[in-house]
């Protein structure tokens, strides 16, 4: 666009810019919707969704976990397999000792509390604290579920099979989600200072609000968020096994992204993330079954999917600026 | 409290101490036996992580947010290609070296092509490359376990007085890295764009040239990497590479080096590596579960880059 151009219009474009930005990831599950309904328009219907998104709960929630990390310019590398260890937990003790199982999943969630305190504290770099907690979760999981096994408490089994009519249970509950995190994160006063710790750190210490504290509050939500994620797996899939949640890293990580958050300066959007978690869940199996994409190229095309979008992103950033 | 400061001061040096308390640790429960093979071995695996860790030392060097995630599937891909390459003559193990190092330079380049040209931040762009690469990986090794020619296998295993080879040849070129580092105008540059990128632009350094540089040589390095591990284990696979992404991130991190960039240390890498694959045998001298060693693992790298902390809080 020439610089010279009249001020208005080139306040239009910005404004288009902006609002394609924002429907960035409709449009990419729109997409993707559109290419399952042109392979297999039976997929398109109450059952077919069901089907499809039947793992998507559990995704979208880890997605979420990771969005509240992100929010706060860190990022998670360990949460699949915390998603792993919370799902061994609920399939063993908190089914067989409720109350045992209930206090681990809190201190689960303290631990995480913990870990935004320390990472700030010492101004210690996320990715690699993280990385080392996989390790920790991952240790536990194996110690408490040596081989796949154990049972989902049978209320937890009752979520699951619990269904609407007309619409399929994971498009409410993604909704529900969206809605509920968007409201807290995006509408409240303290969801604004909690977006603002990642935005503009200094200017928020300066205003005398605690950085330590919404530290600890965005770990602590992405550890409850987690500990929902590991629940929902395991009241999908009934039994558990310690590398249950494995690629939920990175599938989390790819649903911020493609939800249009922004790695740093807070700018993050919830219902984003969760059309981005829901595009990650239907591309990650029921899409590349469709198209007949071999099991090895499966993974590709999730990066591919990953980067196709970013490159879109990057083509209308251009614009906006 | 000014010798203390001293001591904080050169955070490496407390990888090396880490480095001899637990093998000491290990020898004390063995009474006394095996010291001299265990660190032998420590050097052998030792020396797989340097050369990664030196790769991703310059990738964060570069400055926040810069780091090489794709390490792990490159390692995987170029052990598959080498051992390919090679396909069990002696006479093709040069040719394959070749071919792991430019696998691994192309994926290095590739991995700075989409941080340039979708300008995302690296974790985004290496993690993205690397659920690609891994995929070209298992379509492409399909599971053949395919044997390094003897030659090979017999080079990467040979030892000199209880010292590998390999280790020796690593250390040579920790050497050179640490002179490029700090006496020539490539490490000079990093360092410089590690501390103001954009200062170092106003002082007319190349930032995306040095950019690219070290993309490529970190991707380079992992490639040679891989094939070297095939070479050692006898036989190239698509996991071969999957403990060197917490490993190569942190011996970094352990041995000095700054993650908020511009401050690198090479030494530290050796101290680091070695701690690590000393903490390793032990807990396997001690003869715990797979559980227990992971656990372990992750609370002792949370622990000890706690205790070094970052660096002064800038935030």
């Amino acid at each position: 666009m020439p610089v010279t151009s009249a001020r208005k219009p080139a306040q239009g474009a910005t404004a288009r810019a902006r609002l394609i930005r924002a429907w960035l990831p409709t449009l990419s599950l729109a997409l993707v919707l559109a290419a399952i309904a042109w392979l297999n328009p039976r997929a398109i219907s109450y059952f077919g969704f069901s089907l499809m998104l039947n793992l998507a709960i559990p995704i979208v929630l880890a997605t979420i976990a990771q969005l509240f990390v992100i929010s706060g310019n860190e990022l998670d590398l360990s949460i699949g397999s915390f998603v792993s260890f919370v799902g061994c937990v609920t399939a063993t003790w908190l089914n067989d000792a409720p109350w045992l199982g209930i206090a681990t999943l809190l201190a689960a969630v303290c631990v995480y509390a913990a870990l935004g305190a320390l990472i700030y504290l010492r101004n210690l770099p996320s990715i690699v604290v993280t990385l080392g907690m996989s390790f920790v979760w991952q240790g536990l999981a194996i110690l408490m579920l040596p081989t796949p096994g154990g049972k989902a408490p049978a209320w937890l089994q009752g979520f699951a099979a619990f269904s609407f009519p007309f619409v399929p249970l994971p498009i409410v509950a993604a909704l529900a989600i969206g809605a509920i995190v968007h409201f807290g994160l995006m509408q409240t006063s303290y969801g604004a200072i909690l977006r603002g710790s990642g935005g503009n750190p200094a200017a928020l210490a300066r205003a005398g609000w605690s950085l330590l504290k919404t530290k600890v509050v965005l770990f602590a939500l992405a550890g409850f968020f987690g500990v929902l994620s590991g629940m929902a797996l395991i009241s999908i899939t009934t039994s558990a096994d310690a590398n249950i949640g494995s690629g939920y890293t990175l599938l989390a990580i790819a649903g911020v992204i493609l939800g249009g958050g922004e790695f740093v300066g807070g700018r993050v959007s919830p219902f984003g993330a969760v059309v981005g978690a829901l595009t990650m869940a239907l591309a990650a199996s029921p899409l590349l079954t469709f198209m007949k994409i071999p099991p090895d190229w499966q993974v590709a095309a999730n990066g591919a999917i990953l980067i196709v979008v970013l490159a879109a992103r990057a083509l209308v950033s251009r614009r906006e600026d | 409290m000014e010798r203390s400061r001293a001591v904080f001061a050169k955070p490496w040096l407390w990888s090396f101490l880490g480095a001899l308390a637990v093998w000491l640790a290990a020898i004390a429960f063995t009474g006394g036996h095996g010291g001299g093979g265990m660190l032998s071995a420590a050097l052998a695996l030792a020396q797989f992580t340097v050369i990664v860790g030196i790769g991703q030392m310059f990738v964060i060097t570069l400055g926040p947010g810069n780091v090489d995630l794709s390490l792990p599937a490159n390692i995987g891909l170029a052990s598959a290609v080498a051992m390919k390459v090679m396909h069990g003559s002696d006479s093709m193990i040069a040719v394959g070296l070749l071919a792991a190092l430019a696998c691994g330079a192309a994926i290095g380049a590739a991995n700075y092509l989409l941080i340039r040209a979708l300008r995302i931040p690296p974790i985004i762009a290496t993690l993205s490359a690397s659920f690609i690469i891994q995929s070209a990986d298992i379509s492409y090794g399909r599971g053949l376990q395919i044997k390094p020619p003897p030659g090979f296998a017999d080079f990467t295993n040979l030892e000199v007085f209880g010292i590998p080879i390999l280790a020796m040849l690593t250390a040579a070129f920790s050497v050179v890295a640490g002179i490029a580092l700090h006496r020539m105008v490539y490490g000079r540059s990093v360092l410089a764009i590690g501390q103001n990128s954009r200062a170092a632009w106003l002082a007319g350094i190349h930032v995306g040239r040095t950019r690219a540089l070290t993309y490529t040589l970190s991707g380079a390095l992992g490639g040679i990497d891989g094939a070297l591990l095939a070479g050692y284990f006898r036989g190239a696979n698509v996991d071969i590479g999957n403990e060197y992404l917490l490993a190569s991130l942190a011996v970094v991190v352990i041995g000095g080096t700054s993650v908020a960039g511009g401050k690198a240390n090479v030494p530290g890498i050796w101290g680091a590596a070695l701690f690590l694959v000393l903490l390793l045998t032990m807990l396997n001298t001690f003869g715990v579960s797979a559980g227990v060693r992971l656990l372990v693992t992750g609370l002792v790298i949370v622990a000890v880059i706690a205790a070094a902390g970052g660096q002064a809080a800038q935030r």
